[in-house]
């Protein structure tokens, strides 16, 4: 039986100081603890759905164990059921490329700015602090975000839906960089590349691009801090890119190197990897030939129940809460509603704080389950563009872009 | 339902504001030097165990390959081929068909 608990039960209030030094100082000395022997089932389609939580990753908390090396680790679930924004020690964490930097000297790194531009820039940390600073609240998340419940399977990371967080992102406007370097008239893209490497030579380094105006839109940032502290190393510490409502893979970490390109970019990471079918909803046919495919660019609606599992059990006739998350991808969260009928009627959610339109937002509703047996539980945003989430799920080859509305079985007894 | 949703203004606005003034006033960077686990278990025991082993943890972990979906040959054989072609894997013809005949067997279609 679900019980009802406060609302942000466990918020981040009070961790939200920087790291003291002390605090810097453990992180060394704490070297990677054995693996966690906990499992969790991740309930993906023909399995395998088995994986093992890990505590072994620096600056972080326990979380799903995709990969080791590089990085895959997926936030557990039951994290977005305790606090609108997501701690950083249990944050998501996906890396491309093995080779990455373990030590960052926040004295010596530099951000160059450099390409289609009057003068090249070195910016220190401490420069970059000097320019103006803002705050947003805004969700990242994996184009592969729940990519293991895709039918039939695709290959990629074997993400349950833990692939994404919510943070306050502190640091300054991309704009003001690059006007400080001088964009030269005809630059058309703007190239981010981070600090991590390949390991085989020919392999193309990671680097993504945004069209020029996207990059001075005043929105897209650098970011130095996430809910007021210092970034995880393997969030991207010291500077990650923000595009709000975009997909992750723009959000380029250990960010030390943005070139202005007078060109579009054809980098691989760019033109190439992360490109999904120029259709509705990136959806196609298993096996459907002669489709264009374009870059992946910005998020959809979606939608979850947070304090409901799969195969919990509820009381008949008991008044029962329901609550979760919703958010409207590049755009707000106009409304959210919910069903316990498996669809067949949706009722109006109460929202939360609006933390901005790139956030999520908080919902809850109270039904009372009527009759007994199995029943399913599902929930629907539709965003301030008017965009509301899908009965079907959608198909790439990619597993890219997954928003249908997601249904929780549930007994009532 | 107004009732029960006044609490989250009250937490929010309560617990963030304040804080954040005073995170305005403490920004600063700190060194950081952290250790990553190494990732370096071998795939388990099976025909061509040897070809994936010395070419593959290289650049990831054997986990992520265990973790996949039962795949066709065709998909095996394509992941394969995107790691030669688009990620530069130096592998040897001889030993990607010993990598294949592996994924097959360990992670196939049943």
């Amino acid at each position: 039986m679900v019980t009802e608990k406060a609302f942000l039960s466990h918020s981040l209030s009070c961790r939200r100081q920087f790291l003291g030094s002390a605090g810097a100082a453990t992180l060394a000395l704490t070297s990677a603890p054995a693996l966690a022997d906990t499992v969790v089932k991740l309930l993906l389609p023909g399995g395998p759905d088995e994986r093992p939580m890990t505590t072994a990753f620096p600056q972080k908390g326990a979380l799903i164990l995709q990969r080791t090396r590089p990085p895959l680790l997926e936030t557990p679930f039951e994290v977005f059921d305790q606090s609108v924004l997501t701690p950083n020690d249990r944050f998501f964490v996906r890396w491309h490329l093995a080779v990455i930097p373990t030590a960052v000297n926040v004295d010596t790194f530099r951000l160059t700015v450099h390409g289609h531009v009057n003068q090249t820039l070195s910016l220190s940390l401490n420069d970059i602090l000097a320019l103006p600073r803002v705050e947003l609240v805004a969700i990242n998340q994996c184009s592969g975000n729940s990519r293991g419940y895709f039918q039939p399977r695709v290959p990629g990371g074997e993400w349950s839906h833990g692939a994404m967080g919510n943070a306050r992102w502190t640091g300054v406007r991309l704009k003001d960089v690059l006007d400080r370097a001088g964009v030269k008239a005809g630059a058309i893209q703007v190239r981010f590349n981070g600090m991590d490497e390949p390991v085989v030579p020919d392999e193309p380094d990671f680097m993504k691009s945004l069209d020029i105006d996207h990059a001075r839109d005043g929105e897209v940032m650098l970011a130095y801090a996430m809910n007021g502290e210092q970034l995880p190393l393997l969030n991207g510490f010291p500077l990650r890119l923000i595009v709000p409502g975009w997909y992750s893979t723009y959000w380029v970490k250990m960010l030390n190197d943005i070139e202005v390109l007078d060109q579009p970019d054809t980098n691989y990471w760019t033109k190439t990897a992360y490109t999904i079918p120029d259709t509705p909803r990136a959806n196609i046919r298993p096996g459907e030939t002669d489709v264009k495919f374009v870059p992946i660019s910005r998020m959809v609606p979606r939608s979850f129940i947070t304090n409901i599992k799969e195969g919990d059990a509820l009381q008949v006739g008991a008044s029962t809460l329901a609550r979760g998350i919703a958010f409207g991808g590049d755009s707000g969260v106009s409304r959210v509603d919910f069903s316990s009928d498996g669809g067949r009627s949706w009722q109006a959610a109460a929202l939360g704080t609006d933390e901005g339109k790139y956030s999520f937002r908080q919902w809850q509703h109270r039904f009372t389950p009527p009759t007994k047996g199995d029943q399913v539980m599902m929930v629907r945003c539709t965003s301030s563009g008017g965009e509301a989430q899908p009965d079907t799920p959608n198909w790439n080859p990619s597993g890219f872009m997954r928003n249908v509305i997601e249904r929780t079985a549930v007994v009532v007894a | 339902m107004a009732r029960t949703l006044l609490p989250i203004a009250l937490v929010v606005g309560v617990a963030f504001a304040p804080v954040c003034a005073r995170a305005e006033s403490q920004l600063s960077l700190k060194s950081v030097s952290v250790d990553l686990p190494p990732g370096d278990d071998m795939f388990p025991n099976g025909p061509g165990a040897d070809a994936i082993n010395n070419n593959c943890l290289a650049c990831h972990s054997a986990d992520m390959v265990l973790n996949q979906p039962a795949l066709s040959k065709a998909q095996w054989h394509a992941e394969v081929d995107k790691m030669r072609t688009a990620y530069k894997a130096p592998i040897d013809p001889k030993d990607a068909d010993a990598i294949l005949n592996y994924l097959v067997s360990v992670k196939g279609v049943k």
